[in-house]
């Protein structure tokens, strides 16, 4: 495949930044979207120039750690992460636009890489839960219904790759704190915690800058671990709920 | 743990200005609002009833009369102006949360409408401030003709309305500013129950109905009338 990349450049997080275009003349269908770039990455290497820096880890659909906005869309064309998108996805001859996640919350380091420790500090104000050290607890010493296992498991698939931030037109990221929220908060472990933990998380949230939700749904469109916006409604009424009866005055 | 404290401001304060607590106000003065809308068709609908306006000065009569409507009525002027300031302050915070914006983005992803509310909402605000001089006003400090029924004098609002309908940019605005209205509420109804984190698998679904009928029956009678009125004048 002959292909036309147009990809965000910004040498640091004070630089302007443009896009710059690129042509690479034998890409394979099978490879994946990374390792295109790789192959790129070597050319400029190769030509002395410097490479396009991008945020990748497992590659397997499981950390993420990948990121880029492609044509328009967070991870791609599929609902997938950038490391599980492949070629075949894209036709010969094609441009590619290749962004990184725009969010004033998610500063730029360099090219396509940016900074998410946002969502780790929202993580950090209460995205846990807090257990005193002793003898290891039989596995299934709680009963918990199957059903709400499910739920609180189907959120904790959140992978905080920042998608749903990236897709949303206010760059708010309620999907990823509503996940985040949701886990815990329908477990009984989590429910010790439940009001100062909704309480934290959303005051982070906004520290952070990160926008209002408009009930768009298309986080829940792009996310690629399909969390659902039933969670978004979790997260308001727990809040809510909170405010209202916590003891944090 | 419990005595943590988690928030910089006191817990009301907080839950006002935080994003959530504003689009709980806005969720809720847009769901009384609703409800003023269909309040408000009942009483407008009694504009078709062929008796030259009888019925309907006389209903106006009573609205602007009863201290328990007018009371609801100082509630309602509050909560669209809190509804409007707060959707121009949220509004202005969700732009500022992006402040690059993409080379180049899909938007097949959402509907128009949930993207445009604001575009929307602002062809409403135009249309009520229009609305508001042309009748309200009017009958609050004077302009209207007085007609009397059973000796006590009443207003003539159904003359006015009669007159204004007679005119066909006045119908065309209602029609086009209920089409705004319309496609506002087709996103709004629904969003404000996720928005006060109303969701069951059961009843979400008749919530998306019900907003969807909302949407499309409301404004369309809303509309009808200053057509219906048009066409008995001019046809
Ligand atoms: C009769 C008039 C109106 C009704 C019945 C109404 C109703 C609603 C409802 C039910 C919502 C959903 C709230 C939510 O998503 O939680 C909403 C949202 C909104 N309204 Fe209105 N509205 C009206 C007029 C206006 C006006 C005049 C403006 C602006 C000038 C406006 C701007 C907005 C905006 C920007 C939103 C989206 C807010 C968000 O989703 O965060 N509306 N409206
Ligand atoms: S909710 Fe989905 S899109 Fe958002 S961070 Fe989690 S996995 Fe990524
Ligand atoms: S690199 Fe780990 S999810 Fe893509």
């Amino acid at each position: 495949m002959k292909l036309t990349l147009k990809i965000w450049r910004q040498k640091n997080s004070q630089d302007k930044g443009k896009m710059v275009e690129y042509k690479l003349n034998d890409v394979s269908a099978d490879m994946s979207f990374l390792e295109m770039l790789d192959v790129l990455n070597e050319e400029l290497t190769l030509k002395g120039e410097d490479p396009v820096a991008f945020d990748h880890d497992c590659r397997e659909g499981i950390c993420g750690m990948c990121s880029l906005y492609i044509n328009g869309k967070p991870h791609g064309p599929k609902q997938t992460t950038t490391c599980q998108l492949h070629m075949r996805s894209f036709n010969d001859g094609d441009t590619i636009y290749i962004e990184p996640w725009r969010a004033k919350a998610f500063p730029v380091v360099k090219d396509l890489a940016v900074d998410r420790g946002a969502f780790d500090r929202i993580i950090q104000a209460g995205g846990y839960i807090s257990v005193n050290t002793g003898v290891t607890v039989d596995a299934n010493e709680i009963p918990i219904a199957k059903e709400i296992a499910d739920k609180a498991f189907d959120a904790a698939t959140c992978i905080g790759c920042g998608a749903c931030v990236a897709a949303c037109k206010n760059a708010s990221a309620m999907l990823f704190v509503s996940a985040k929220v949701s886990q815990f908060t329908l477990l009984p472990q989590g429910k010790a915690e439940r009001k100062r933990r909704v309480e934290a998380m959303v005051e982070q949230m906004d520290e952070e800058g990160f926008g209002a939700c408009t009930n768009t749904g298309a986080c829940a469109a792009e996310c690629p671990k399909e969390i659902s916006l039933e969670n978004i409604a979790r997260l308001n009424r727990e809040y809510l709920f909170a405010k209202l009866t916590s003891n944090n005055v | 743990m419990s005595t943590q404290t988690i928030q910089k401001k006191t817990w009301y304060v907080n839950l006002l200005t935080s994003t959530l607590g504003r689009k709980f106000i806005m969720a809720g003065t847009g769901l009384f609002l609703v409800l003023f809308l269909a309040v408000h068709l009942i009483g407008n609908l009694q504009l078709l009833i062929p008796d030259e306006g009888k019925t309907f000065n006389e209903y106006a009569h009573f609205m602007g009369h009863n201290k328990f409507i007018q009371a609801i009525s100082v509630g309602n002027f509050f909560f669209i102006l809190l509804h409007i300031a707060y959707s121009f302050a949220l509004t202005r915070y969700n732009i500022s949360a992006r402040p690059q914006q993409y080379a180049y983005a899909k938007t097949n992803n959402s509907s128009w409408t949930s993207r445009n509310m604001m575009i929307l909402g602002t062809l409403v605000l135009i249309f009520i401030v229009v609305h508001l001089q042309a009748f309200w006003a009017k009958s609050k400090f004077g302009g209207l003709e007085p007609i009397s029924y059973n000796g006590v004098e009443h207003h003539n609002l159904y003359l006015a309305t009669k007159i204004a309908f007679a005119e066909w940019w006045i119908v065309l605005l209602y029609v086009v500013s209920m089409i705004a209205l319309a496609f506002h509420l087709s996103h709004g109804v629904a969003s404000a129950f996720q928005t006060l984190g109303l969701n069951h698998v059961k009843y979400t679904p008749l919530i998306k109905v019900f907003g969807y009928a909302f949407a499309i029956i409301v404004p369309f009678l809303f509309a009808l009338i200053p057509v219906w009125m048009f066409i008995a004048q001019n046809m």
